[in-house]
């Protein structure tokens, strides 16, 4: 199991970085989501998907859920559909001003 | 007592939601900003004079001991940085209605501002990696709120690529989370500092620490990742500018301080010694910058990443000496960068110009602003008796002991290149013949000036009154090199 989400994981990295890398503002913001989705997975990964019992103290419990990174990924996930939205009315904005949506076309050094 | 170590990051959280609500009346918002400010500073303030007497405050979120719950860290390391980041910011609070338009303080400055400081409070005191990442997301919240603050071209299309930036290493930052707590299983960072050692292969722990280090490298602007910083750094609204240069920057330097002093010590042959190289050219190319414009405001700017490198020095050469110069230069340079923003609003404001070749003479109408911005440039550079010579000597004096000779003389000679870039905007901007179109608002430059008259002053104590403080700074550097302080005062064995 933790091989399959790995590996998912590093495809959802591959796809993110190619969209990063693209020209257009709204591919650029597609790249992050799917960036922040293969970390996600992978912060789940990285504890073994564990099964067996919920992780309460109760006896004869051998094999539990780890509860840890489950708390952590709630945190980013909330956190980075935040950003997410904020960089999209950001990108909104930027093209209504700019009248592009080309990264090639943002460069330049005038700072009015 | 203990409860009260919670309260720098929980007081500025709720004055920033209160200002939020109070918006619309924007006198009231103010005078509540800098009332609010002025308490939070006096009670940090007291809050540090207690540690510095007492030894650390350890507060547990929640009341769970350390490993299991989030401790918050009131260490003399840490508090001494929020103490800093509440006298900039009240600073900032002063010199931020003089140079806001209303409608840029109605658009929510004041509960940003506040949102910003209790995020770089919570990164300074917290004791656990993924709480780390977690006021970081909210101090850099914050910042994406302030930087576009005003709306312009320019400004937002440089928002964007700073947003994007911080968002690819933010991700990078749960990465590298995740792949410690597979190794060591834990993520509190003094439990990480005794479990470390533990750690059967211990390669695969230095290459972790290696992307946790790009992660903060990126924030702290080191070479080569530097290059988001002068641009989305000049853009905005100059208090926004010094609120930025003086912590933002800082917070990434702090983490690697303590992350590289506190749990990846056992490599310091490959971890310490690639941070001198990149000292070294961090220090270089920003310097290089720095003399390659005529904005005004982009020479301060350029001029935060030399420093970078100054601190970043000290930690790679990792000796107590070395670290006690970088916690030092750390101190001042976030007074030092906060004090030339807020001179160069003002200077910008009075000739009404960012190009260097199109003023001249500002001194004959404005002496203040002119001979205290000669002084912030001594200082900047490291000129004694000034704080950035006490910083530099210590680094130097660990430089040399470590045989880095290289190394001490780029930082020599950068230092000399960051007082020729300083000079050039005195000598073009303020000497020479009465430029046209100077400013006529004697009043309002005046009030601009008196919040960098303030951080100056400070920053002459710091350099002038080093007797008085740099036993501190040595028992905190000792505390940062021995780590056990830390660890037992965390988890209280």
């Amino acid at each position: 199991m933790e091989i399959i989400l790995t590996v998912l994981a590093s495809i959802l990295f591959s796809t993110g970085i190619y969209n990063l890398l693209q020209k257009q503002l709204l591919r650029i913001i597609v790249g992050t989501v799917l960036i922040s989705h293969g970390a996600h997975l992978f912060l789940l990964t990285m504890s073994q998907v564990k099964r067996g019992a919920p992780p309460l103290l109760v006896d004869d419990v051998s094999s539990y859920t780890d509860p840890l990174p489950q708390a952590l990924i709630l945190t980013a996930i909330v956190i980075s559909f935040g950003v997410t939205s904020f960089l999209l009315v950001l990108a909104y904005r930027t093209y209504t001003l700019n009248k592009t949506d080309n990264m090639e076309e943002m460069r330049g050094s005038d700072y009015d | 007592m203990i409860n009260l170590i919670f309260l720098p990051i929980v007081l500025p959280l709720l004055a920033s939601v209160i200002a939020a609500l109070l918006t619309k009346k924007i006198k009231i918002t103010r005078l509540f900003s800098q009332i609010t400010s002025v308490v939070f500073l006096i009670f940090v303030g007291g809050l540090a004079f207690y540690i510095f007497q007492n030894g650390s405050i350890v507060g547990q979120a929640g009341g769970w001991a350390a490993p299991y719950g989030i401790s918050i860290v009131g260490d003399p390391l840490a508090i001494l940085l929020v103490l800093t980041t509440n006298i900039i910011g009240t600073a900032a609070i002063f010199y931020a209605p003089r140079i806001l338009e209303e409608k840029q303080e109605r658009f929510y400055f004041y509960a940003l501002y506040f949102l910003l400081i209790a995020g770089v409070s919570g990164a300074f005191m917290t004791g656990d990696l993924f709480n780390l990442f977690v006021f970081f997301e909210v101090l850099l919240m914050a910042s994406y709120g302030l930087i576009v603050l005003g709306n312009g071209k320019a400004q937002l299309r440089e928002s964007f690529k700073y947003v994007l930036f911080n968002l690819f290493s933010s991700m990078l930052f749960i990465v590298s989370v995740a792949y410690i707590y597979a190794i060591t299983g834990t993520v509190n960072l003094a439990h990480l500092a005794e479990r470390v050692e533990t750690v059967e292969q211990q390669g695969v722990l230095t290459a972790v620490g290696m992307i946790l280090f790009f992660v903060f490298a990126v924030k702290a602007a080191v070479f080569p990742l530097y290059y988001w910083l002068p641009n989305s750094y000049v853009v905005p609204n100059p208090v926004v500018s010094a609120l930025f240069g003086a912590l933002l920057t800082k917070v990434g330097i702090y983490s690697i301080i303590r992350v590289y002093t506190l749990i990846f010590v056992h490599e310091t042959a490959i971890t310490h010694s690639i941070f001198i190289w990149l000292a070294m050219f961090t220090m270089i190319f920003g310097v290089i910058g720095a003399l390659s414009t005529h904005n005004v405001k982009l020479i301060v700017t350029y001029n935060i990443i030399p420093a970078v490198g100054f601190m970043l020095m000290g930690i790679g050469l990792y000796t107590p000496e070395a670290i006690a110069g970088s916690v030092y230069y750390l101190m001042h340079d976030m007074v030092i960068k906060g004090a030339l923003f807020f001179l160069i609003g003002a200077l910008v404001i009075a000739a009404g110009t960012k190009d260097l070749r199109q003023m001249s003479g500002v001194i004959q109408k404005y002496p203040l602003l002119g001979w205290v911005f000669f002084i912030a440039s001594l200082i900047l550079a490291g000129v004694p008796p000034f704080s950035g010579f006490i910083g530099k000597i210590l680094l130097l004096e660990g430089g040399l002991r470590q045989e880095e000779f290289l190394l001490v003389i780029v930082a020599l000679l950068s230092s000399l290149l960051i007082l020729l870039s300083m000079m050039r905007i005195f000598v073009y901007g303020f000497w020479g013949e009465l430029m046209d179109g100077l400013s006529n608002e004697r009043k309002r430059i005046r009030q601009l000036t008196i919040p960098g008259v303030v951080l100056v002053g400070l920053a002459i104590f710091l350099g002038i009154g080093a007797e008085f403080v740099y036993p501190q700074i040595e028992s905190i550097s000792n505390m940062l090199y021995e780590r056990t302080d830390y660890i037992s005062s965390v988890l209280k064995e």
